[in-house]
């Protein structure tokens, strides 16, 4: 079962969450797709090496052959290419890497050369095993780092978690795109209400599986708990706003250190989760 | 351009979310509010509208990129725009997948019977708004939509449009987390960076990540550290590692006033409050306030 934890607001817990529930398990796998703020691995003491390299292919023009028709800068949809006299320039940190302007090249004037926009980076303890994401900084995009990330999914393990980049755009869809389930952690505020109805807009679109952790309990008012029964959306756990958990997160540590009681509590949340996906 | 007609710019960042950007602006935009017009534009995630209650005067709609169509009539299901996608958007039914196609036109240019059509999509709109505040801009990108970068860079634009019409000479950008395409836009055209820090790990990290990207864009910052108190000790250290580069002008401490204005639609310095922490903090906010416009390149 692959679930992704998500969140519209940034900050609401979703990086101590997935972190919690992966060291809840024995078997499983989990991904930090948050790969402009890669935060997991500073919950996990494991060690890390680099695995991989989230590329695109850029063009490369070969001034020997381009006569300026204008055809690949006219076409690039991302206006990624300049036909300036005596040479075209190319973008390429706008580049999406779609190959569109060496097909079109009526010289084959255009090659493709591969860019590096982020990478891959992956440490294991038994068997839970982790990947993540981190795009290079001044980088733009970073879907294709995620779309790299997720080739490290291991089908094989019985759980697979994506810690999920916040908002609702392209990169948060592709964090939670091909997951059985998605954990959506909120708190209980009026922006984080707010931003849990885009995300909920979001999921839907997507027809997503979901469920609700409210995180910081109490810390707001009862209005997100409100939207979540009048939506009939599933409240999955609420954990309580605790300045302990805050100075334990500031360090580092997951809910497991401060509390015995979490691992079987998260345990059998994806119990529960799993019964959602295959059951019905 | 002479000087007295330049409108300078300041972005509110963080890198990590949650942090308190918004809350934070939210009091420096009315703390400003005679001279500056404020724009969100953390465009998948918009909050200042909960604060301020626009009124929207003036509505746009935003563009991004094109989606592709396939009509079933045409299509011969040979396979080419299948085979070129690199995005996987075309799915075994020959139907385009909208989440991922990022509408680059190539299964277009590919298709031998020309069953494909680039249509325009509504990714999200943009609005000039009143709010007891002046004029605020903000936006929705519609949800799962792409190249939010580019409906930031219609609100920095409409942003500007509206400074200069209402003769204001300061525009104040809410950002988004990160530091990717959108954040990167926000901060096109900026004079100076505010970037809201909180003393953990994460926090640390991220903040460090997001220095990094100012200098890469040769840009002043200057670093709030919000909730220091959580942690004193990595306050001290994010102190020590900013040092006179971006200097850490205030060091806010956690207080419910922050969830408990936000409630009341208010920003912080409009509760009136008798506690000595509240209005510790009020002077703070203000302090941050005059921080920005006596800076060298804030006109």
């Amino acid at each position: 079962m692959q679930i992704t934890i998500a969140s519209g607001k940034g900050g609401t817990g979703k990086t101590i969450i997935a972190t919690s529930i992966f060291l809840s398990h024995d078997n499983a796998q989990l991904l930090d797709a948050d790969v402009d703020e890669p935060n997991c691995f500073l919950f996990l003491d494991f060690d890390y090496k680099e695995v991989g390299k989230a590329q695109v292919l850029v063009p490369e023009i070969d001034n020997t052959k381009c006569t300026h028709c204008g055809i690949c800068s006219d076409n690039c949809e991302y206006n990624s290419l300049i036909n300036l006299p005596g040479q075209v320039v190319v973008f390429e940190k706008i580049c999406h890497g779609c190959g569109l302007c060496s097909f079109l090249c009526p010289e084959n004037a255009i090659t493709e050369k591969p860019r590096t926009l982020g990478k891959i980076f992956f440490g294991k303890k038994k068997e839970l095993t982790f990947h993540y994401g981190e795009l290079i900084v001044g980088e733009e995009l970073s879907t294709p780092v995620i779309m790299k990330l997720k080739e490290y999914v291991q089908q094989e393990k019985e759980l697979v978690i994506i810690d999920s980049p916040p908002g609702s755009a392209c990169p948060m869809v592709e964090a939670v795109i091909d997951s059985d389930f998605v954990i959506v952690v909120a708190e209980p505020t009026p922006f984080g209400l707010s931003d849990m109805q885009i995300v909920v807009e979001t999921l839907r679109r997507l027809k997503k599986k979901f469920g609700v952790i409210i995180n910081k309990d109490g810390i707001g008012n009862d209005e997100l708990e409100n939207y979540c029964k009048e939506e009939g959306i599933h409240v999955l756990m609420k954990i309580p706003f605790d300045m302990k958990i805050a100075q334990n997160y500031s360090v580092g540590k997951t809910l497991l250190q401060a509390s015995s009681n979490w691992k079987s509590q998260f345990r059998e949340l994806i119990d529960k989760i799993r019964g959602v996906v295959y059951n019905e | 351009m002479n000087k007295k007609e330049k409108i300078s710019q300041v972005t509110v960042i963080s890198g990590k979310g949650g942090t308190g950007k918004s809350t934070i602006i939210a009091s420096i935009a009315y703390q400003l509010k005679d001279t500056s017009i404020l724009a969100d534009a953390d465009v998948d995630a918009p909050d200042l509208y909960l604060i301020f209650e626009p009124k929207e005067t003036e509505k746009f709609i935003y563009s991004g990129l094109k989606l592709a169509e396939i009509n079933k009539k045409l299509c011969t299901e040979c396979g080419i725009c299948r085979e070129k996608c690199r995005f996987d958007a075309i799915e075994e039914d020959y139907t385009v997948n909208e989440f991922k196609c990022e509408g680059c036109s190539f299964c277009f240019h590919a298709c031998p019977e020309k069953a494909i059509e680039m249509v325009e999509r509504e990714s999200g709109i943009f609005m000039s708004s009143d709010t007891r505040i002046g004029k605020m801009i903000h936006a929705r990108l519609n949800p799962g939509e792409e190249s939010s970068g580019l409906l930031v860079a219609e609100v920095r634009e409409l942003a500007r449009k509206e400074a200069e019409k209402e003769k204001m000479k300061l525009i104040l950008i809410d950002g988004s987390p990160g530091i990717g395409c959108p954040v990167i836009s926000s901060l096109v055209g900026s004079d100076l960076a505010i970037v809201v820090a909180e003393p953990t790990l994460s926090g640390f990290h991220d903040l460090k990540r997001v220095l990094v990207l100012l200098k890469y864009f040769n840009m002043d910052g200057y670093v709030i550290i919000n909730r220091f108190d959580i942690n004193e000790k990595i306050s001290q250290e994010i102190e020590e590692f900013c040092a006179k580069e971006f200097p850490v002008i205030e060091k806010i401490p956690f207080n419910r006033i922050f969830t408990e204005s936000m409630i009341q639609k208010k920003t912080v310095l409009e509760m009136h409050s008798e506690d000595a922490s509240v209005i510790d903090i009020q002077n703070k906010l203000r302090n941050i306030s005059n921080s920005i416009t006596s800076h060298d390149k804030i006109l």
